[in-house]
Parts: C-alpha cells; sequence; structure tokens
C-alpha cells in the first residue's frame, strides 16, 4: 500500500529496507530530515544512530563502521560534502562501500539552503584527491529516492566503493506516494572486513600504497572496477524522444519541470523530448548519443552555471549542437520559462 | 626481578614474519632507540597475556606508526590523519566484542585530531587509545607538533617554539581529564625498565577496562625519537625522562568508572513497523478508486502557525487515498522562518511533471498577505479561497474568481482557531468538487487521536462544505464578483 513521504524521509525508509544498521551524520539544511529519521528509526530497528562532532568524523565514522562489514551510510548537503571528500577518496582508496547523501544547496561557501545542483563537478567529477570515482545516483522523485538508495547499497557492496546519492532540496522535501516493498536482503559476504574475530585477524584496511609499481596496480585495479561500472550501471530515463527533434536534457528535480515543459511544447506543436540521466557517474554517454541521433538540438537544464553539460557535450562529441539553461541561487525555473527558452532558441536558429 | 617475568621470544601477537613490509621483513621499519618499538611490544605482550590477540583491532594512524599493521598480527584498519579516534568509534559499535585500539602520534591526536579525540573521550567510546608523544613530527622531518616544548627547535620553529607564537604545548591528559566520561587516563614514560614497566601495565589496564566494558581509556607514552632530536639512543631518552618528563608530569589523571545518569530505553521495533506497512503485505486489499476525483493544483499560503503545510498534506492525503497521483512542495528553512508559509500540492490522474506550480488552478489565501501576493498567478479561470467576510478595499483579480470563507471567524465559533484550515479544506472540497468530504474525515481518522478533536475536525469540514453549500449558493453573502451559482 502506498504511503505519502518525503524524499528525505524514503531514504532512511530506503537504507533499513538495504539492511543499514549505522548511520553517522551532522545536521545540515536541507538534509537534516535524513539524520533525524535515521536518529529515530535506525536504534528502533536494532541499529546505530550517532551525531558525529563534524562531518569529517562522520565520514570517518561511515569509514570505520564499513571497515567492520556494516551497511552504513550519511547524509549531508553541499558544505558537509565538502568538509567529507577527504574521507571519501580514503574510502574509494581502500575499497570500502558506503552511501553517502548530498541533498545539494546552494553554494559556493554559506550560499543558502534553497535548491541547486552545483555539487555536480565535486561529487561527480570527484572532489577528493586521487584516481578514484564515485558512482552517483540522481532521483526525481520520491519513490526513485527509496528505489535507488537501495540500489546504492548494491552498487556500494558490489564495486566496493562510495556510492553518492545525489538530490536537491525540493527532492529531499517535497511528498509523494511511496509504495515500499519488504523483501529479504541478501547481504554479500564480506570477508574482507575487520570484525575484531579469529576469522577476521588477517584481514586489513588500508588506502597507502608505498611503491609507485604497487599503488599503479591499485589504482589500475581501481580503473578496472570503474570501467566495469561504465559497461553495466549506467541508468536513465527517456520521455518522449522517439520523434524528437529538440532533447531536453535534464537530472533530478530538474527533469521533473522538463517533463511538464516538453508536454507543453508538445501541445504547442514542436517535437520536444527528455533524457533523464539516472546515474550521472557513470554519465549515460552511449544512450544519450543514441537517443539524440536524430534529434536537430540538445538543450542541457540544469541547477548550475554548466556542470552536466560538459558530459552532455563529451557524449555527444560535436554531433549535434548543445545548448546549456540553468538557473542558481536556488532558483528552479517554471515549466513555462523552460517552454519560453526552446521557443526562443527555435526563433533564433530560423 | 621479582614479579618479573622474563620473555625471550617475540610476542605472539606480532607476526612471525613482516610479511606487509617491502624488504628487511625480519626487523621493523623504526629508527633505532625509537620508542613505537617498545610502545608496540608493550601493546602486543598484553594483547597476549588477556588473550585478547583475535578480537584485537588495531587503528594506525598518519605518523612514523602508519605502518603497525606490518607487525601487529590483528585485525588492522589504517585510517586518515587524526581520525582514528572516529573510525575506532564506529568500528567498536559496529562489533561490540571487538577490542579497539586507536594508535596515535602527537600530531595526529594533538594537532589535526583533537576534535576526534575530545569527542570519543566524552562519550566515553568503549576503546583504548594509546598516544606516542615525542615531541616531534617525526614522519614528515621534524616538524613543530603541538607538544613541541617552548624553545624546542624544529623545522617549523627554527628559533625554537615561541609560546607567542605558537602557544604553550598541548597537554591532553590534563585536557581529557577535565571531562566526565572517560574512565582512565594515565601518562607514562618509555625511558627506563621501571617506567617502561609502568607503561606496561597501564596499557594493559585500559586493555582490562575495555574487555570489561568499563568505557574510554587514553594512555599517553612519552617517547623518544632520537633521529628528529638529532640525539643518540640512550641521550634521547634521558632527555624524556629529564626534560620532556618535566614539562609532561607523568601520573594517572583519572581512574574510575564514570556516574553516568540512566538513559531512556529505545523501544524495539520490527523492520515493518518501523517503515509503516502491514507485516504481511501478501494479502494487502486492493484498493480501488471509489469516488468522482479530479485533477487540481492547488497553492495554499498564509502565516505559519494556520496550519498551512498540513491542509496541503491532508488534501495529498486524500488524493493518495483516492489512488491518484499526488505531490506535496513545502515552502521550507528561511523562508518557514520568516512567519510565512505556502505549500503546492497536485492531484492528477496521470504521472505529475513538475511539482512546482506557476499557475494554481485554485490558491487558498490565509491571510490578505497572500492574497496580494499570489492572486495574480491564478490560471486564468482559476479560483481564489479567501480567508475573510469580504476582500481587501481596491483588491481585484481579473482572471480568477474569488470566494471569501471567514474560516477563522468560523473556526472561532467552533471553539478553536487551529480548526480554520480544516475549515478552508471542507470549502475547498465542496467548492471544487475535487475529492470527497468523506475521505477528508477518513483521512483526518488516521492522524488524530484525540476523540474531542476529531469531533471538531468532522464539524470543522462540515461547516465549510455547508458555508459554500448555503451561504454562498443561495446569496445570503454577497461574494465581490456578484457570482452566483
Amino acid at each position: 500500500m502506498r504511503q505519502l513521504c518525503k524524499g528525505n524521509v524514503a531514504i532512511v525508509k530506503a537504507a533499513i529496507v538495504a539492511g543499514c544498521r549505522a548511520f553517522y551524520g551532522y545536521p545540515i539544511t536541507p538534509a537534516s530530515e535524513i539524520a533525524e529519521y535515521a536518529a529515530l528509526l535506525i536504534p528502533e530497528v536494532g541499529g546505530t544512530f550517532l551525531q558525529a562532532e563534524s562531518e569529517v568524523s562522520a565520514i570517518n565514522m561511515v569509514y570505520g563502521a564499513s571497515s567492520a562489514g556494516m551497511r552504513v551510510m550519511t547524509a549531508s548537503s553541499g558544505p558537509g560534502l565538502s568538509l567529507m571528500q577527504e574521507g571519501i577518496s580514503y574510502m574509494a582508496g581502500a575499497e570500502l562501500p558506503g552511501v553517502i547523501v548530498d541533498v545539494v544547496r546552494g553554494g559556493p561557501g554559506l550560499g543558502n539552503i534553497a535548491p541547486e545542483q552545483s555539487d555536480y563537478f565535486c561529487i561527480v567529477k570527484g572532489g577528493g584527491h586521487g584516481c578514484y570515482r564515485n558512482l552517483v545516483l540522481a532521483p526525481s522523485s520520491v519513490q526513485e529516492m527509496f528505489d535507488l538508495t537501495v540500489l546504492a547499497f548494491d552498487l556500494a557492496d558490489r564495486y566496493r566503493n562510495p556510492v553518492v546519492i545525489m538530490t536537491d532540496g525540493y527532492v529531499g522535501q517535497m511528498m509523494e506516494p511511496l509504495d515500499i516493498k519488504l523483501r529479504s536482503i541478501e547481504q554479500p559476504a564480506k570477508d574482507w572486513a575487520v570484525k575484531g574475530t579469529a576469522e577476521t585477524r588477517h584481514n586489513m584496511i588500508s588506502s597507502i600504497v608505498l611503491e609507485p609499481d604497487a599503488l599503479e596496480a591499485h589504482i589500475r585495479h581501481l580503473e578496472s572496477k570503474y570501467l566495469l561500472a561504465q559497461e553495466l550501471e549506467s541508468r536513465h530515463e527517456n520521455y518522449l524522444t522517439e520523434d524528437a527533434d529538440v532533447l531536453l536534457v535534464g537530472f533530478g528535480i530538474v527533469a521533473r519541470v522538463l517533463r511538464s515543459a516538453i508536454d507543453q511544447l508538445r501541445a504547442q506543436g514542436v517535437k520536444a523530448g527528455l533524457f533523464r540521466p539516472i546515474t550521472l557517474w557513470p554519465f549515460p554517454s552511449r544512450e544519450l548519443c543514441e537517443t539524440a541521433k536524430n534529434v536537430k538540438s540538445v538543450l542541457a537544464v540544469e541547477l548550475s552555471t554548466g556542470m552536466m553539460v560538459e558530459d552532455v557535450r563529451l557524449a555527444l562529441n560535436g554531433s549535434v549542437p548543445v545548448e546549456y539553461y540553468g538557473r542558481v541561487g536556488g532558483n528552479v525555473p517554471m515549466a513555462e520559462e523552460i517552454t519560453a527558452q526552446v521557443f526562443a532558441r527555435m526563433a533564433a536558429h530560423v | 626481578m621479582e614479579g618479573y617475568q622474563v620473555i625471550h621470544e617475540k610476542s605472539p601477537a606480532f607476526y612471525d614474519n613482516y610479511d606487509r613490509k617491502a624488504e628487511m621483513q625480519h626487523q621493523t621499519h623504526y629508527c633505532p632507540g625509537c620508542g613505537h618499538g617498545i610502545a608496540h611490544k608493550l601493546i602486543a605482550e598484553a594483547l597476549t597475556e588477556l588473550g585478547l590477540k583475535d578480537r584485537a583491532i588495531l587503528v594506525s594512524p598518519v605518523g612514523c606508526s602508519v605502518f603497525a599493521y606490518y607487525y601487529f598480527d590483528v585485525g588492522n584498519v589504517q585510517v586518515a590523519h587524526g581520525r582514528a579516534p572516529a573510525a575506532a568509534t564506529a568500528l567498536k559499535r559496529s562489533n561490540p566484542d571487538s577490542i579497539v585500539m586507536a594508535y596515535q602520534g602527537d600530531g595526529d591526536l594533538a594537532a589535526i585530531g583533537t576534535a576526534e579525540i575530545i569527542h570519543a573521550a566524552n562519550r566515553g567510546e568503549n576503546i583504548c587509545v594509546f598516544f606516542v608523544n615525542n615531541s616531534v613530527y617525526g614522519m614528515t622531518g621534524g616538524q613543530m607538533a603541538p607538544t613541541t616544548l617552548v624553545g624546542q627547535k624544529s623545522t617549523t620553529s627554527p628559533w625554537g617554539r615561541r609560546a607567542g607564537n605558537e602557544g604553550l604545548p598541548l597537554h591532553v591528559c590534563e585536557l581529557l581529564a577535565a571531562l566526565e566520561t572517560p574512565t582512565y587516563i594515565e601518562r607514562v614514560a618509555l625511558t627506563d625498565m621501571k617506567n617502561i614497566m609502568k607503561a606496561k601495565k597501564a596499557v594493559k589496564k585500559a586493555l582490562q577496562i575495555q574487555k570489561d566494558h568499563g568505557g574510554f581509556s587514553l594512555i599517553e607514552l612519552l617517547s623518544p625519537c632520537p633521529t628528529i632530536l638529532k640525539m643518540d639512543p640512550v641521550v634521547a631518552r634521558k632527555w624524556v625522562s629529564e626534560t620532556l618528563a618535566k614539562a609532561f608530569p607523568l601520573g594517572v589523571f583519572r581512574d574510575r568508572k564514570p556516574e553516568l545518569p540512566v538513559d531512556a530505553i529505545v523501544p524495539h521495533l520490527t523492520v515493518a513497523e518501523a517503515l509503516g506497512v502491514e507485516e504481511d503485505q501478501s494479502n494487502e486489499p486492493v484498493i480501488r478508486r471509489h469516488h468522482h476525483t479530479r485533477d487540481l493544483t492547488v497553492k495554499i499560503a498564509g502565516f505559519g502557525g494556520q496550519g498551512i503545510l498540513l491542509m496541503g498534506q491532508l488534501l495529498a492525503e486524500m488524493g493518495l487515498r483516492e489512488q491518484m497521483e499526488v505531490s506535496w512542495l513545502p515552502s521550507y528553512g528561511p523562508e518557514m522562518r520568516s512567519g510565512s508559509a505556502h505549500c503546492h500540492v497536485t492531484l492528477s490522474h496521470d504521472r505529475i511533471g513538475t511539482p512546482l506550480i506557476s499557475q494554481p488552478e485554485v490558491l487558498i489565501a490565509m491571510n490578505e498577505l497572500s492574497l496580494h501576493k499570489f492572486a495574480s498567478s491564478v490560471a486564468s479561470g482559476g479560483l481564489v479561497l479567501y480567508n475573510g467576510t469580504k476582500l481587501p478595499e481596491g483588491f481585484s483579480a481579473k482572471q480568477a474568481r474569488v470566494v471569501c470563507v471567514p474560516v477563522s471567524e468560523i473556526a472561532d465559533r467552533l471553539g478553536s482557531a487551529k480548526v480554520a484550515n480544516v475549515v478552508m479544506l471542507g470549502a475547498l472540497l465542496e467548492e471544487t468538487e475535487c475529492l470527497p468530504a468523506e475521505t477528508a474525515m477518513a483521512v483526518i481518522e488516521t492522524m488524530v487521536k484525540n476523540p474531542k478533536m476529531l469531533a471538531l475536525d468532522r464539524q470543522a469540514i462540515a461547516a465549510g462544505c455547508d458555508y459554500v453549500d448555503t451561504q454562498i449558493e443561495i446569496g445570503a453573502v454577497s461574494q465581490p464578483d456578484g457570482y452566483s451559482y
């Protein structure tokens, strides 16, 4: 039976379904509800919730719990994610799974608490040091906040790597129907974990590899996992793209706005379609190329000054003109605004 | 040597051969005369004597002891600079039967990791921290540490540490002893047999406390670093004993189990209970739409405290109950703290695109400010429901029909200003016929447990419906746009 649920709360419920019994976090608007609901629910189902003294400590607690074999999560927003970058790099280097939620707010600096997508570079391109990648999922509805969180735990364990759920204040704050299907999740045996038992005594978690050849081999090993993820894990959604002349590309809350804009454009005779990346890393480049094969133009829309558009351009590699439209500062474009942008660009190209 | 045992072999808590080390696998990477070797040995022996080797997890820091995992035949976790107490906290909480030790140097613990150590100690984490204070940064080549003495030269205090520039050496034991929660804090010195035996006792006691679930222990070990101090090993030991130990007095700073207040008990829930779903999902009733419903976009605005967001949630919950697609998007954060609040609700029979409504079909303005602010955004042919008996002077909305419903007054008459939002919900349902009033009551019944409040809500819904139905319909109240049915 469906329940009305907030996006941020859906994340916590999904974590519980996924078998996460450890949450270490630090409050920040607009992500605090995740910590608040984790504080309420995770101890009630027998898990650990701890409010850390900082995001730096929180991510290192995630590192510790993950080392111990737990499915573990933290959640924050831009400034907190900046502080966590060191720990995320260590996790990737030490091949530790973990799920990190970024409810993106306006930046840089303290910025504001309204929605943006301007953490794209620091999350998708990696904000920490070294050759590593985050797997990045971008939900655009409450149901997806739930489904992608469950997926995130699976991916984190499968690739032994941090997975980031990158969302925004609107998807986090809004309420929509949520269908929770209880399921028994089979967690992989983590025979690499350090649990303080005779069986795990010989295990070691570390990201230090002193010899250049050995470190290169380690980095190549990490790279091979990322190449595999690129092969297997890219996800996207298309809406009315079959006959589209104009392809709009956007993720998260923006994709919802674009969907409405496309309905408006179609009603006015413009063949518009939506390509929505669900994984931001790996970016669904092949699928975008395939979708954009017959379109006349592409418009990337995002809540930043142009970050995702770089991946769109890299994917399409000049095969079709790519333009960018974005709003920042917490402003989210209305569907009418997008429709007007498309018409303005069509007029300019005549 | 009464009371002491002479041991000739390496502790079994060390690996026989240091396989993780690239070369010279029979010896450590530590310099001759370094205190780390002794500290390692004391820990390894204590683990063996207490039978804790299999349960032990060593969290190694950044610094010379980053490679502690070369040697200790225990579970090893190497962590970022200064973060050992944070990682150790989660390791311990994840497996409470494990014996977790954070091994940290002075730069790691007392500089970059100050926050982590204070908070781990303050939480009374059931871990042991072994804090090696040698007054310098060893691994990075002799820079100043927070424990460097005043006047002591280092590569980053070339004229000697100046109190006026870098402050005084940081006394970790004294600092942590100011907290209530730690169980055991002692400073020892790795200088001579007597002090090393004292150190051994302290290390073992700390591990015993953890074994007994006794709480947080920190042992500070003053330790020689001949290489950076540019002294031979014997002189370096003497310097620790005569100079460093003067600045950092040896002794016990805390040795008692903390007396803590009794905590609230966390209730135990099943997963289904925590998630708000049925335990057995296999025979959930198939719900069919019973009533006539219609698509609608609504913006609800007013003062904070008028139940604006709740009204929107009720509406969304009703739509959900009638098997519609719904979305509810609030204003949040500082907007809410400014005293005004609004939310957007979409009810639809199809998948909902944007939850942001630019041109709502219905605006519910619970105060005058909201009327002025949002009325012009209402879609052409739309509806404004305004909380008042008449419109403010000079206000007009050209594209939309405006209906005044004095819900605050009606609520007051019912006996509680709190139900004004429910009265308005009744008016909305009657005016738009988007959803049936009985669904509203069904939803409210699941949320309100107090029978008095429930009765009041029932009256409020009825009063809202009734006002629209009778007062407006029969023309008893003159409406601003002269609209009549």
